[in-house]
């Protein structure tokens, strides 16, 4: 059981209020809020050891060098990861994408395949169009069903020994829809293709063990789960990281130089050219441990609480469609609807007004939003220091909205 | 009457409003009774594409003034549109190319500048004054 007051204590923004509302914060989506042992990380960083890592010989650059590497092992702990240097930091989700999608653009020849699914967020679907467009690879996507629910029958028609790559989140943006992850890249490896997990989404809810999904690569970003903004991680299998080339060139990333060659670092620097960002990665650490502590069985429960309370107040206002699996169970704690006749828009700036954030637009998945032929919905995504109370001040705001634009 | 002139009296009757609650019904209202764009010019050209909302507006040249009609697809952002088409349309192309925007901010939709909202009053303001300067070439 979770002791809420004493986590919503420790995030200091939570006590803020917005347009003299008490902050309702349900865009937990696009990012978390950051309890206070994070900031205090960051500030700890800057006021007491802040130095350039692993280049160093004086003291400074050891210790910043040394929280820099822990960090990394705590998250290869976290992750299951068989070996720490199978982390390569990045600057997030989407730089981790671009570092393997850039280093497929070597591997992958005309008319191989590469396989994305319908649900996936910009990023996870512009990458590929260009190494498709550099290489003359094709794009196949496994289309969706009106529960926003993957197809594994048109999945398994799809794949073939052209098959290269897979592409998938383990958690929809969109619509929170829970991916059959462990099946699709089960059958992937059956044809012999790498897959590429997006677990942006899915890690604030869900601890996902690497080696147990068989995943070639595993990708987020650690301000979606209690970190700070600008730093997030690849996994990679180490054959698939010793395969890949360098995605960048600079310091850190080399073994030597000279005018004539130059040869890499080993792994996981080789991937990690110039200075990285080492507070934030440093805090992800410290959001991790945070996040443990909580423990994830507790957030998943609790959560499920909150996405059933929500569904079901949101259902009782009437006139409103919900997309996604209607099987909670397949869903994670995130609500994407729409009132009917009425703009999403426009009900995201009057609740707005009354304190409630949410998302509204297309989520950067213009495909999804073209599936269901609407501009874009209203996004509720609830974190484990949401309430039930603050689901009842959105419902009363969403009624404010209705009466003022239906 | 002059663009000022208008600009004047929009801010005067916002502010007989208390709170926003007052504002954005007044603005819904506003938005109802915009003077709707053409089915015909709602073209690909007219649009003014971004995140949130789709507008289009059309312009005309009756006489020495352009005449704006404009639609969206929230009605919030139509009545924002509105708002820009009572100040700006029937407008001699110089005047439009001349006039400021300050009045938005003393009605209280600053916000709404936000590059946030990319459909936001930046680029509604920026197609009227494209219109304008437009027209103003050709004459």
């Amino acid at each position: 059981m979770l002791d809420i007051q004493k986590i919503r204590a420790d995030f200091p923004i939570l006590k803020q209020q917005v347009n003299g509302k008490p902050l309702v914060y349900f865009d937990n989506g696009a990012t978390s809020q950051k309890p206070q042992v994070v900031i205090d990380t960051i500030v700890d960083y800057y006021s007491r050891y802040n130095a350039n890592i692993h280049r160093g010989v004086h003291s400074l650059s050891q210790i910043a060098t040394d929280a820099y590497e822990q960090a990394r092992i705590k998250i290869q702990k976290h992750f299951n990861a068989q070996h720490n240097y199978e982390i390569i930091f990045t600057s997030g989700t989407t730089e981790s994408i671009n570092l393997v999608a850039n280093g497929f653009a070597s591997i992958l020849k005309k008319d191989d395949e590469i396989i994305v699914s319908a649900l996936e967020h910009h990023s996870n679907i512009v990458p590929w169009q260009m190494l498709c467009e550099h290489t003359g690879a094709k794009l196949l996507v496994i289309p969706m069903s009106y529960e926003g629910e993957l197809l594994m029958d048109e999945y398994q028609k799809l794949l073939s020994n052209k098959t290269k790559l897979v592409f998938c989140n383990h958690v929809s943006n969109a619509l929170g829809t829970i991916n059959p992850i462990e099946f699709i890249i089960e059958k992937a490896h059956e044809v012999g293709a790498a897959v590429l997990i997006d677990g942006a989404q899915a890690c604030p809810h869900i601890k996902p063990d690497v080696q147990q999904l068989n995943a070639d690569f595993y990708v987020t970003s650690a301000h979606k789960m209690c970190g700070p903004t600008g730093v997030g991680i690849l996994y990679g299998k180490e054959e698939w990281l010793r395969k890949l080339p360098p995605y960048k060139g600079g310091g850190e990333m080399i073994a030597t130089v000279t005018f004539e060659k130059t040869t890499y670092a080993d792994l996981p620097h080789k991937f990690e050219a110039g200075t990285p960002n080492i507070c934030g990665g440093i805090a992800f650490g410290t959001a991790i441990d945070y996040m443990n502590e909580v423990g994830f069985e507790n957030i998943a429960a609790y959560e499920k609480e909150l996405l059933e309370y929500g569904t079901k107040r949101l259902l009782e206002l009437g006139n409103i469609e919900i997309y996604g699996p209607k099987d909670l169970n397949k869903k994670a704690s995130v609500i994407s609807f729409n009132l009917k006749g009425i703009h999403p828009y426009d009900v995201g700036t009057i609740i707005d007004k009354l304190g409630i954030a949410v998302r509204t637009g297309h989520h950067c998945a213009q495909p999804i939003m073209d599936f269901y032929k609407i501009p874009g919905t209203i996004r509720a995504s609830f974190a484990f220091y949401n309430t039930r109370e603050e689901i009842d001040m959105m419902i009363e705001a969403l009624k404010k909205a209705q009466m003022m634009l239906g | 009457m002059s663009i000022k002139e208008i600009q004047d009296e929009i801010v005067d009757e916002f502010s007989m409003f208390d709170d926003w609650m007052q504002r954005y019904e007044y603005i819904i209202d506003l938005g109802r009774a915009l003077p709707l764009i053409e089915e015909q010019y709602k073209t690909e050209d007219n649009i003014i594409k971004g995140c949130q909302s789709k507008v289009w507006v059309h312009g005309e040249q009756i006489g020495d003034r352009i005449v704006f009609t404009a639609d969206s697809d929230a009605i919030l952002t139509k009545g924002i549109i509105a708002i820009l088409i009572r100040a700006f349309s029937n407008q001699k192309a110089s005047d439009i190319l001349e006039a400021d925007t300050q009045f938005i901010d003393d009605i209280g939709l600053k916000e709404h500048l936000s590059p946030t909202r990319a459909n936001g009053l930046v680029s509604m303001i920026k197609k009227l004054k494209m219109y304008a300067l437009a027209f103003d070439a050709k004459n």
